[in-house]
């Protein structure tokens, strides 16, 4: 029997936009809000769940040709070299500083090394997540 | 007024979420476990959405949101697990 999955398929692709954006949104929100890199990682690796779901794993894997390993050791690699990069400054170990300048058209803007740490952890997360999924959805 | 509404219709959603663990418990098939699962989520979410009301905020926006996506995700696994079996597949049968 040939299954249809048209509808599926079709709103999938819309509303894994939707997740992705969400996911970006709560990553950033994580400086002064509710939030930051493991919420954030944790949506985004909804949203490629969801693809896994109404697709298969070959066909995402065709058009996200990542190894999903390499990307939790990459983020777990920046989130020690963003606590290690203290050092070099006679700091503690995990020194975050906090910059803002007035930017030319967004206007004033603060930057932190907070963020590269949040994307390693988001990167982690993400690396971890899918990795689990998809070894455990593996056939026995 | 308005407010009185609004705690009772809390104190329904909490009804309707002991009604889902009701069935959760005892539900006799691993399907019926699951969609109670999804109804005590739904419930939550609109729960919250009274609550936000109740107390004049827009705090609990990013919850509501990703209550919902969790939902909708776990509604699809269950209808594809029902429908094929295997959740994840390695490749179509076309």
């Amino acid at each position: 029997m040939k299954i249809n999955d048209v509808i599926l398929q079709t709103v999938a692709k819309v509303v894994v936009f939707i997740i992705l954006t969400l996911g970006v949104y709560i990553f950033l929100a994580g400086h002064h809000n509710p939030g930051g890199g493991f919420v954030g990682g944790l949506v985004l690796a909804s949203a490629l769940v969801l693809l896994y779901l109404s697709f298969d794993i070959k066909t995402v894997h065709k058009g996200l040709p990542f190894d999903f390993k390499l990307i939790a050791a990459l983020g777990a690699f920046t989130v020690v070299a963003a606590g290690v990069g203290a050092l070099f400054f006679n700091e503690s170990f995990l020194t975050q500083t906090f910059l803002s300048w007035t930017w030319p058209i967004v206007g004033k803007m603060g930057v932190s090394t907070v963020t590269i740490f949040e994307a390693g952890v988001a990167l982690a997360v993400v690396g971890v997540v899918i990795t689990i999924i998809l070894s455990i959805s593996e056939d026995v | 007024m308005i407010e009185m509404m609004l705690i009772v219709s809390l104190v329904f959603f909490i009804l309707a979420i002991a009604v889902s663990v009701y069935r959760i418990i005892r539900g006799p098939s691993l399907p019926d476990r699951v969609l109670a699962m999804d109804l005590v989520g739904i419930n939550l979410l609109s729960g919250i959405a009274i609550f936000s009301i109740l107390l004049d905020t827009t705090a609990f926006f990013d919850v509501i949101l990703l209550i919902g996506i969790l939902a909708f995700i776990g509604t699809i696994a269950l209808t594809k697990f029902i429908e094929r079996g295997a959740i994840i597949e390695y490749k179509r049968d076309r």
